[in-house]
Formats: structure tokens, sequence, C-alpha cells
């Protein structure tokens, strides 16, 4: 427990606001300000809701959206799925949300979107929130400043029936960013870099704060994309504390505060900024100066190698549990071990999901594409991460870049960064802007390298996992 | 809700690390557990090859393996994805508690919703352990006791600790929902005052008519 007065960090004011009481043992019941159901978690919790015959406490702080189960086909009809079906769960959604008056984004809704990428982009996730939603990927909107996590479908209909929940405080790290990027270097490869150092499991129990010089200088953006796979190196919570930037990029969001509820916020949220002497459970240094771009060669996501790198060795592996993964990932991954990772022939390339497909992202992978064809035999999808990026990608007419280069280009959904479209990916071989690589993931025997939209782009071009830094600087 | 104070049992070692929650089930079964019920896909990819023939090399597809209501693991048992349908096939498949030096975050809360107790010890115990059973061949059973916070197994016993409201949520087999609403009159005291400091987090802008 931290003490009443003396330093804080953003974390523990944060939580602190939000404790209603103290239940023992490090746990508090809290005040939920936002919760998000979507058409996957969201219809189990809702309809859990419905059995027991209770009503939502604060209908007007939940909203739903329609993205996991939605075909992402161009054109698609309001209730068309992906290929693992779940039509009755978007229905239930639709039914429910109206019946209970919660802000609801169907399927053909001009802001309909990936969750957690149209939270941020309609001001809905706002600095010094809590935001939860039954997904894991919740994390993703720390981005913005808001403690945000995800939690089970039970918790879920805990949220609706009462807007609290009680959760045990986790303990606190502070992971700090320093030196400069690289060229064709971006978030994306610092959190993977990161979760190779660190490893899959080395934020079980804390709250993140991502801090330091390339966080301060990096867009809102690519701070949601580093927050994003915070639950892949098992912290719940991931965020960067609201500064200029972040509110450069909320301000004039549809659902956040205006005018002179617009200037209080601000006040409020500038005062939630971690304090210079505040102390941290844990804290951690990359130096991004010596950050390649980064491909993971396994199925956890912390396999992962730089471009110019080559798979491990099982005996170059310490730990004898990672060392009878690493050999257990090359079974499936189909791959040896000691070969170099650039040059691995792919079948797919796939850019899209809530890590990497916000507009930044498709201009990286389209400065990649312009004037360039996917490789003869690659099939290569790109799937906007909302409605609203796909609109404003289509007015600066990335979409004829993309399209141009040999890419589909789709409507807005999950897709095929979980099962959603397994019957194309099943058994191939896949480099994707996605965060999990694991086992069957994105379809039977799929075999996913995680990687950034520009090496994504590149490797397409080149049917082969590819230096983007031969492309493009 | 299912309650949970001791059992004895077979406890089955699945001695990975980072056994993730599209493992537990995979994503493709989401749909399909609800008319299949959950209990099918559990372990779906390693427990089934070929169109959902049992493969006969998976330990949970093993006398007396399949019999076991304790499962053993390494380090970040449940990590990954948020899906309580984890938790919701253990348990349907007969699974009462998981022994595993850390768990997810996210999994671990839900495994207390749906009346599964996760238990963590070090690596060398759950280790240990797993040593004892498989040199009996499954016959030494092993007990899990929360309301001791004691696991035993032959003449050893290991501590656990849980916190405090989970334990007693899972021992009582008590509603969280129930119990929050008892306190909404402390709740809406609360609320009352940070409504003034933070109007913005109570009012959204109805943005849709
Ligand atoms: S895009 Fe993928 S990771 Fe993100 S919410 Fe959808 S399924 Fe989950």
């Amino acid at each position: 427990m931290t003490s009443l007065s003396g330093p804080k960090t953003f974390f523990e004011k944060v939580w602190e606001q939000h404790a209603i009481v103290g239940l023992g043992d490090d746990t508090d019941l809290l005040q939920i300000d936002r919760l998000f159901l979507h058409d996957l978690s969201g219809s189990a919790a809702i309809r859990k809701l419905e059995a027991s015959g209770r009503r939502p406490d604060s209908n007007a702080q939940v909203f739903a959206v329609i993205d996991h189960l939605v075909s992402s086909r161009p054109g698609r009809g309001p209730d068309e799925t992906g290929s693992r079906g779940g039509g009755e769960l978007i229905r239930d959604m639709r039914r429910l949300s109206r019946d209970y008056g919660i802000t609801f984004f169907d399927s053909n809704d001009a802001l309909q979107g990936i969750v957690h990428v149209v939270s941020p982009e309609l001001g809905i996730a706002l600095p010094g929130v809590t935001l939860v939603c039954g997904d894991s990927h919740t994390c993703t909107v720390g981005g913005v400043g808001a403690l945000a996590w995800g939690i089970g479908a039970s918790e879920c209909e805990h949220v609706l029936a009462t807007q609290t929940l009680p959760q045990v405080r986790p303990k606190t790290m502070r992971v700090n960013l320093e030196g400069e990027l690289q060229t064709g270097v971006y978030a994306k490869d610092i959190i993977l870099f990161l979760i190779g150092v660190i490893g899959a499991n080395g934020g079980i129990g804390y709250a993140v704060e991502f801090a330091g010089p390339v966080i301060r200088s990096m867009p809102v953006e690519g701070r949601m994309t580093i927050c994003n796979m915070a639950v892949e190196f098992q912290a719940k919570y991931g965020f960067v504390p609201p500064d200029d930037v972040t509110l450069a990029y909320l301000r004039g969001r549809p659902y956040a505060p205006e005018g002179e509820a617009w200037e209080r916020a601000v006040a409020h949220w500038r005062s939630l900024s971690t304090d210079p002497d505040a102390a941290f459970d844990r804290e951690v240094t990359i130096n991004c100066s010596q950050i390649e771009p980064q491909v993971t060669w396994g199925t956890s996501p912390q396999q992962v190698v730089g471009i110019g790198g080559r798979i491990p060795l099982p005996e170059e592996i310490g730990d004898a549990g990672a060392r009878d993964m690493s050999q257990r990932a090359l079974d499936y991954i189909q791959l040896q071990a000691g070969r170099p990772i650039a040059g691995v022939p792919i079948d797919f390339a796939y850019i899209g999901s809530c890590t990497n497909a916000r507009l930044s992202d498709l201009r990286a992978a389209a400065d990649v594409l312009r004037g360039r064809k996917v490789a003869d035999g690659i099939q290569a999808v790109c799937v906007p991460g909302s409605e609203s990026v796909r609109a404003a990608a289509e007015a600066e007419g990335l979409h004829t870049v993309f399209l141009e280069a040999g890419f589909e280009w789709h409507q807005a959904a999950c897709a095929m960064c979980s099962s959603g479209a397994a019957d194309r990916v099943g058994g191939k071989r896949v480099i994707s802007t996605t965060n999990r690589n694991f086992e069957g993931r994105q379809g039977p025997g799929t075999r996913t390298h995680l990687a950034s939209p520009a090496t994504v782009a590149a490797s397409a071009i080149a049917g082969a996992i590819a230096d983007v830094r031969q492309l493009v600087g | 809700m299912e309650s949970f104070t001791r059992i004895t049992a077979i406890a089955a070692p699945l001695m990975r690390i980072n056994i993730d929650t599209d493992q537990i089930v995979p994503g493709k079964e989401l749909v399909r557990v609800r008319s299949e019920g959950y209990a099918a896909s559990l372990f779906a990819s390693w427990r089934y090859i070929g169109e959902r023939e049992p493969n006969p090399e998976f330990i949970l597809n093993i006398a007396p393996w399949n019999r076991a209501q304790i499962l053993l693991a390494d380090r970040n048992f449940g990590c990954g994805s948020s899906r309580e349908a984890a938790p919701m096939a253990l348990r349907a498949w007969g699974f009462r508690a998981v022994i595993a030096p850390s768990f997810g975050g996210i999994f671990y809360n839900n495994c207390f919703r749906n009346g599964l107790l996760p238990v963590e010890l070090a690596i060398e115990d759950v280790e240990a352990i797993a040593s004892l059973v498989m040199a009996s061949n499954g016959s030494r059973q092993v007990s899990v006791d929360l309301d001791a916070g004691r696991v035993s197994a032959a003449d050893r016993t290991w501590s656990f600790d849980v916190p405090a409201t989970l334990r007693e949520m899972l021992l009582k087999g008590l509603d969280q929902i129930d119990l929050t609403l008892s306190r909404m009159e402390q709740i809406a005291r609360f609320r009352e005052r940070d409504r003034q400091v933070r109007p913005w987090a109570y009012e959204v802008a109805r943005v849709r008519a």
C-alpha cells in the first residue's frame, strides 16, 4: 500500500480516485466510468444480465459495438459473419442494446470498428477514466491515459448491474523508453523488443506506465500500439499519462467534453501526472536506438528477433521452460533453429487489428507499397481498424495504393486477427500486424509472424520476411 | 455460484509454460460451445486429431488422467484472451483446481466466478507434485484445501495464498453482484462527491438522439 500523502504515480492517483471502499487484502471496489461490450464476449454478459432479471445500473456509461464476428467483406450485410458464424450473437447484442438504452454502434454504422480503435477515436476513452471491456486488449486505450483493462464476461455482468468492480490492486512498473528510433522502426517494434527482453509473463501483477523521451515524442496512435501489447507480457494495465499530445488528440472528438467542461477536465487531467519523486515497484529501461525491425519466430510474442537476426538454437535459451516451449514452437511453426528470420517465405500478409490498423499504420504501409506489387502467389489483405479510419484513408487515396499493389481492401472488423477468416488462413504462413502468434490463433495450423505494418508490407512485396529498411529511408 | 472448500483427487501434469486461453479453448470453438457445451472444447487443438478423434498421446485422453480434477502446469497459465470459456471449459470437463507458479491476471479472476480454484505455488513445488503423481502413475492423489490454504500429497504439504475477497466468495459460493448491490447506498454517496470533481465521467455527451 502507498501512503496517503507524498509523491504518487499516475496509477495511484487514478486508482485511489475510483476506490469506493476497501474490501481488505489490497482489494478495492472501484467505480467504473465506461463499460464497452462487443458482440463476442459482450453478448454473453448481457444475456446473463437478462437471464438474472437485473437491468444496467448506469446505461449512459455503457457502449456496445459489433466487431469480432461480423464479416470484413466489402459491402457486407449487417448480420453477415466470418467463417466461425455467430449471427445470433450479433442479433442479441443489437436487441439488448436497444432494450437497455445502451449506445450502440451497429455493423453498418459509419462509426463502427474494432472496440479499442473506436473508443479513443470517438473520445469515449478519456484520460483518468476507468474503462473496462470483456477483452484482454482493452489496455490499448491506456494510450490516451485511461486506466483500461480487460475483464471476463461475469465481471462484465457485474459492471452492467452495478457500474463497479472489485479488483485486487496491482503493483506498479515503469518502462522508460530512451534513445532514438532508427528509420524503419515503429512502436510495434519497440513493444515486441520489450516483450523479448522481459518475457511473456514479465508483467504479471503489474500496472505499467510507459514513459521516457521516445514516448513523449510519440503520437497517440503509436502509444496505443504499445499499450495494446501490455497484456502480451501479462500486464493487465498499460498506459501513458496524458500530456499535450493526448489533449491535442482528444479535443473535439464526438464524445469528449466540450467548452467549459473540457477546460475543467483538462485541469483535472494535468494533475494526474506521475509526481517527480514517485516510486515504482519495478523500473525497466530500454535503449530504443539499438532496436531494429522485429519479427516473431515462434508461438509466443517473447519468441522474437531483429530482422537481421536468426532463430535461437535451443541450447542458447537459458531458461528450461522457455527452451522446452521453443522446441514445441519450432515444430508448430515449421522452421529450423539457427536460420535467419529474413527470407522465410510467406503465403499471406495481413494488415489489421486493434494493434496496428489506425490511420498512421495504414500510411506507413502505403509508403512502402506505393508503386510496388505484392509478390506472385501471395495473398494480402488490409482491414482498417474502424469505418472512420477507412473513410479517412480513402479520403487521402490510400485504398488505391493498397489495391494497386495487390492488397484486398476490406471493411472494419477483427477479421483475421482471431479465427474470423480461418477458412482462408488455415495452415498458411502469415506475416501479420496483429498481437498474438499463439498456435491456431488465426486459424487451424496457421503459422503467424508478428511485425509492424511497414515490415508486413515489405514482406508482401518480397514474398518472404523482409527488411523494410531496404525499401525506405 | 459454485463453492469450493477442499478436494482430494487425481492431478494431471501438463507442465508447459504460457499455456494460453487460445489453447485452453481455441477461438474457432467460441461460437460452437454454446450449442455443444464447454467440456468438448477444452484443449481442442491438442486433444483431437482429424475430425475430433481423441489424440491417444494427449494426457487427458489417457487413464487415469482422464479422471483428473486437478491440473498441474508451469508458469503463466491462462495468459492471453479474456475469454471466460477457458475456466468454464476446465470446470465443465471436471477440473476443480489448477496449480501453477503464476496465472494470467484476467483468467485468475475468471476462475473464481466459475467454481475453479487457481493455486499459486513455486515451480519447484509444482514440479515436486508432478513427480509424485507421475511416479505413482496417478494413483497418488493430491488434496487442495482452500479453507486451510494448503496443498498436500504423500506426506508433504505446501501453503498458498488467495486474496481474501476472492477466497470468501469461493468458499461460500457467494454472488458478487448481490454483495455489491447491498452496498448501493455507500456507492451513491461516493458518486455524489465524485460527480462534483469529474462531471464528464458521468455525463456522457449524447451524440445519438
Ligand atoms: S482485433 Fe484481434 S486482438 Fe483486437 S479486439 Fe479484435 S480479436 Fe481482439
